[in-house]
């Protein structure tokens, strides 16, 4: 609720001018019987045809100016929600996509995108609403009060009981029926889920010969589904029969009660008139008020939702001031110090201990088993985490002491997966590099063997990028990830296992590219064949997060039984010939 | 619409009997007018009221509001009852149906389509179809009660009322054929930006390590803008609907007032009877206003239908074998087996093949071969459209499907696993299987190393709600599932694709002890796993091109001899 006041409070004069108008509409409404009231009462009963004409003139002129009113309302109030709600898109946009991958995946992408949309568009319509009505409707059911009031001091006891009565009607029947339809909403989510699980598992649960119970479990869902609704629903057949034997007793009783009045002449033929039109006001105003409650509701749980994502805090990492550069000749570029690090929510370090130091133009090979804590070290590199113990330093100076903007200018890494964005070739190069000129992208196209295919396809570095890059082949996805990751001249470029899809000689003309790289960078090559690492200067062989050895190929053959296993599962031994 | 009704009739009473008290709503609720037009004909002024005429007008009144209540309170109850079980009963029937489809129809649909017919579809069937006719019916039924009782009263009146209603229908119709260019224009601005908002925040780290995250954001503002345009026109203008509606009714109820005093003034019509115009005028339009609404529904719900039948009503698997079955040795022929996904396609034509008890066969080939066709055929996943499949002597079509099905463990390309604890996707391979049985498989595929670094370990939730788990890491489980079920024969497809070569050793090695004296079938791409196989299959187009043992291809010097080559020597 003040999570959404604060956007209004940017829409103010929207937000209060709405309402306003709204109420003005409704003052309108309500001066609709009064004008019958004198029609019956002066103008029939006198005879009187030209009050009669003018009752109706100002009939038309209270309606006239009722839709005045009501537009400029709804102007407003559609402006209040739509911009609010832009804005309210804007702020997530930025607090998501400002998440570590931690939180992005723990929460999952997903269901970001769905608060952002449909939530939100929930909220929009909730606010749009909200302003319509939260004036209104009380101001017609009190206003009718009132009116009936002026016509008849007497009558208000009756009006008021009326009005006590259907309000109790509504609030009990939303009190019990609201929590239920929350449940149906879960229960429905769960069906779709194991609906889909169903689909997708199919050959699994055939197999397995659990089709018999699947769908046991899915009847018992539905028969579960069905007593729940069953239950909602019957609570909610009482909302119309009762509300409107409440309203039309309330009118007999408001006839029986005219009987002395009118005969004792304090009250005429067009007071009754009047005062019944009032009681059929309240009953319409009433129901649309509780459809109002109903969607507010829902508005409200959307505005929870999208307010737990923007109370989610960015995993906090710890910046520091420290500039002091290592200036002594030939410091590494890339260095580990006893790096050891557990992911957050996990029992057990990630990677413990690692140390190894890397210079310019040198290669590092990490080879090791899934899971063994080899992408971990390009996160660290990143300063995605903070590492627990140990230091990781850049260019001689603690990777903390850097801005998130600086690392990015001396540290590219190409994920495992290769994610191109709808664009063109160009597009995605450039990301990297916005005023890169055509001789930097041939340049990192080259390198990355690109060059070959991209000058085949009709537009060259213009082709077109369907999403998700799908009109290329994996091979081809990889190889372009790596340009993108060259135009920066990155010192320090990480490859996580992002040769896989390239056949062994052109992964291995792309790994002689990068070793010839002009401006000599810090190569790390995370890979899980031994062949991609064979030629690095130095291997680091990881086995459950630690180091299970660390040297040249030949020093690993002979000394590392890890190594030797590694490199024996892709290169058999007795085809060693 | 002949099957709606066919899925009705078990309801016919029970709809019928809506219908009766919808009569009984309408009628007692359009008399109600008419007994306050009475009681105010009754309240002329001072001293002139008719006790006995009041009297008798409330007491009228009351009856007919106290059936009103009823007669709604009882349809709505009715209402639940039928509209929930038929849902309840759609769902039902298309889910049973989905998991006895043959694969044949399943493999082609899309998930999210199935998903949405069977509990969405069902939903707006039941809801759509039986509201939507109830209300239509209540709808016509009041319209109709209202001109008649309106003409009772008075001709002239009437016939006004019934020549100015379509005004604000007109009014209506004219408002939206103008806002819907801001509807597409909104529709089109939504899906941008969704878009736009799924594969940013997808690629998120990817962008914010490229640094480009302030350009991304600054388009995404620019869409947040265009859609922010858009939408507040289509808002805005939708809105105006209702007021001017409201307008048009006004200006009628205006104009009934009018022409009643005119006439009351002149002696025509009693003021009682202007009272009880004014309520029709107030209440006549709206059914109008929503049968428009409710015929579109109702269509809505009749698409649905057919949609929802279209599953129910597919013919399910063949399952008619019944040959008792001794346990199984292993032996499997393909007698002259021609299979094809597509007619026009021919895949497989006349394929023979004959694998002795505890034989292992690797079967290689590049992508398209009908390698994992074969398994699909294995397995009875499809039948075949000639010759036939063997298993220990005996047409697999002549067993139950459970039962072959039964005889193999198998685990595939894609590693799918339910929604759940670990333990209980372990567990659907072998509801007996102890906690200790689990980490002894576990350890054996090599999952319990990341399980066990895991908070909850083998309680630990995943699927969509919970863990997410990497592609080698899905595929240690199944594998460790496939162990847990100890079949008599094996199928793996590319099990181990995904996880590192070196794991795959270790995982091997378990594999090696567990296909002792089963026969197996194993598809891979790194041909190291299968070099010790005692039969290698080499598929292309369908066909078996050659087989052998490893030594015995590369001796041929044929495809297989080269694709070894090409992986290893390039």
């Amino acid at each position: 609720m003040d999570f959404c006041i604060k956007y209004l409070k940017d829409y103010k004069k929207e937000s209060i001018l709405a309402p306003l108008f709204k109420m003005l509409e409704a003052i309108f409404e309500l001066l609709v019987p009064l004008v019958v009231r004198d029609m019956i009462d002066v103008g029939i009963a006198a005879g009187d045809r030209r009050y009669v004409m003018r009752s109706c003139l100002i009939l038309v002129v209270l309606a006239v100016t009722g839709l005045v009113m009501a537009i400029t309302a709804q102007y407003y109030a559609a402006r209040a929600a739509v911009y609010a709600a832009t804005a309210m898109r804007e702020d997530m946009y930025r607090h998501v996509t400002s998440f570590s991958p931690e939180t992005m995946e723990s929460m999952g992408t997903s269901v970001m995108v769905t608060r952002m949309t449909s939530d939100l568009l929930q909220v929009q319509n909730g606010i749009n609403m909200f302003l319509r009505l939260f004036l209104r409707s009380p101001f017609i059911v009190f206003g009718a009060l009132i009116m009936a009031g002026v016509v008849d001091k007497g009558s208000t006891l009756i009006f008021a009981a009326v009005i006590g009565g259907l309000s109790l009607v509504v609030y009990l029947i939303m009190r019990s029926t609201l929590p239920i339809f929350s449940d149906i909403g879960k229960k429905l989510e769960k069906l779709l889920l194991i609906v889909g699980e169903n689909i997708e598992g199919v050959r699994v649960i055939r197999a397995f010969g659990r089709e018999a119970d699947e769908v046991e479990g899915f009847n018992e869902k539905t028969g579960d589904m069905y007593r729940t609704q069953i239950r909602a629903g019957h609570i909610s057949a009482w909302t119309n029969p009762l509300t409107y034997l409440i309203v039309n007793l309330g009118l007999a009783v408001l006839l029986w009660y005219s009987y002395d009045m009118v005969d004792t002449g304090r009250l005429s033929q067009g007071d009754v008139v009047a005062l019944a039109n009032y009681m059929s006001q309240i009953l319409v105003e009433l129901l649309k008020l509780a459809n109002f409650i109903l969607l507010l509701t829902r508005a409200f749980a959307s505005a929870a939702r999208i307010r737990a994502v923007m109370e989610t805090e960015p995993e906090k990492r710890s910046f520091s001031d420290d500039k002091n550069v290592d200036v002594s000749k030939d410091v590494p570029v890339l260095e580990f110090k006893d790096v050891t690090f557990t992911y957050p929510g996990e029992n057990e370090a990630a990677i413990e201990e690692i140390s190894f130091s890397l210079k310019a133009g040198e290669t590092l090979g990490v080879v090791g088993s899934t899971g063994s804590g080899k992408s971990t070290l390009i996160s660290l590199a990143e300063h995605l985490f903070d590492v627990d113990k140990g230091l990781v330093k850049i260019k001689g100076r603690d990777v903390k002491s850097y801005s998130d903007s600086e690392l990015s200018s001396i540290v590219s890494s190409v994920p495992q997966h290769a994610r191109l964005f709808s664009g063109t070739i160009r597009s995605n190069l450039t990301m990297a590099k916005r005023d890169a000129g055509d001789d930097v992208i041939n340049m990192a196209l080259e390198a990355s063997c690109s060059l070959e295919f991209v000058m085949k396809k009709e537009n060259g570095i213009d082709e077109k990028v369907q999403r998700g890059g799908t009109n290329f082949s994996g091979g081809q996805r990889q190889r372009l990830t790596i340009a993108r990751a060259l135009m920066k001249q990155p010192d320090i470029l990480m490859l996580d296992d992002s040769s896989s899809a390239l056949d062994l000689g052109t992964e291995r003309r792309l790994l002689d590219n990068l070793s010839k790289l002009p401006w000599h960078p810090a190569v790390v090559i995370i890979s899980q064949r031994a062949s991609s690492c064979r030629n690095a200067a130095h291997i680091l062989v990881m086995e459950d997060g630690s180091m299970a050895g660390y040297g040249t190929h030949d020093e690993l053959m002979s000394d590392s039984e890890v190594y030797r296993e590694i490199y024996h599962a892709q290169f058999p031994e007795e085809d060693e010939t | 619409m002949r099957r709606i009704i066919q899925e009705l009739k078990p309801h016919g009473a029970a709809i019928f009997l809506t219908l009766i008290l919808a009569v009984g709503v309408v009628v007692s609720t359009l008399l109600i007018p008419v007994y306050l037009g009475d009681a105010v004909d009754a309240l002329v002024g001072a001293h002139m009221v008719d006790k006995d005429a009041l009297t008798s007008a409330i007491g009228k009144m009351c009856a007919a509001i106290l059936t009103t209540a009823l007669c709604q309170l009882l349809m709505n109850y009715n209402n639940n009852r039928i509209v929930y079980r038929v849902t309840k009963k759609l769902r039902e029937d298309a889910f049973y149906k989905m998991t006895h489809l043959p694969l044949k129809k399943l493999d082609t649909v899309l998930k999210g389509d199935y998903v949405s017919r069977i509990v969405n579809d069902a939903d707006s069937f039941s809801d759509g179809l039986l509201l939507g006719f109830t209300q239509a019916f209540t709808g016509v039924l009041t319209i109709f009660c209202t001109i008649v009782f309106m003409l009772k009263i008075h001709r002239g009146i009437a016939l006004l009322v019934i020549a100015l209603t379509p005004m604000s229908m007109a009014v209506a119709a004219f408002i939206s054929s103008r806002i819907k260019k801001y509807f597409l224009q909104m529709a089109t601005d939504r899906s941008a930006l969704t878009d736009y908002v799924d594969e940013t925040v997808s690629g998120q780290r990817l962008l914010v390590r490229l640094d480009c995250m302030e350009e991304v954001t600054d388009r995404f503002l620019e869409l947040n803008e265009n859609h922010k345009r858009s939408a507040f026109l289509a808002t805005f203008y939708s809105s105006t609907v209702n007021p001017s509606t409201r307008f048009v009714n006004s200006l009628i109820y205006a104009a009934v007032a009018v022409a009643g005093a005119l006439l009351a003034v002149s002696g025509g019509i009693t003021v009682g009877a202007v009272t009880s115009f004014l309520g029709y005028a107030r209440e006549y339009t709206k059914p109008f206003n929503e049968i428009t609404g409710v015929i579109t529904e109702m269509q809505n719900a009749i698409v649905c239908a057919g949609r929802l039948f279209e599953i129910i009503d597919s013919p399910i698997e063949k399952d008619e074998g019944s040959l008792p079955h001794k346990p199984v040795a292993g032996r499997i022929e393909f007698k002259n087996v021609s299979f094809s996904y597509d007619s026009k396609k021919p895949l497989m034509q006349n394929v023979n093949l004959d694998v002795a008890p505890g034989e292992r066969v690797a079967i290689v080939g590049p992508t398209g071969a009908g390698k994992t066709t074969l398994i699909n055929l294995l397995m009875r996943f499809y039948d075949v459209n000639e010759g036939a499949i063997l298993l220990d002597g005996v047409d697999i079509r002549d067993m139950p499907l459970s039962f072959v099905r039964s005889c193999y463990g198998m685990v595939l390309q894609d590693t799918w696993l339910k929604s759940g604890t670990i333990k209980e996707n372990m567990l659907m391979a072998n509801p007996e299987a102890t906690d200790d049985d689990i980490v002894a498989a576990a350890k054996r595929s090599r999952a319990h190393d990341f399980v066990r670094r895991m908070r909850r370990r083998y309680d630990t939730v995943i699927g969509e709600e919970g863990k997410r788990l990497s592609f080698g890491q899905r595929q240690m489980l199944c594998i460790t599932r496939l162990m847990l079920a100890m079949p008599p024969m094996l199928i793996l497809d590319e099990a181990t694709s995904s996880i590192d070569t070196r794991t795959e050793q270790m995982i091997q090695a378990a594999f090696h002890k567990m296909m002792e004296g089963r026969t197996s079938f194993v598809v891979a791409h790194r041909l190291s796993t299968i070099l010790d196989a005692d039969k290698i299959l080499y598929m292309e187009n369908g066909q078996i091109l050659e087989q052998g043992t490893h030594r015995e291809l590369l001796k041929k010097n044929g495809r297989y001899a080269k694709l070894y080559y090409s992986q290893y020597y390039s």
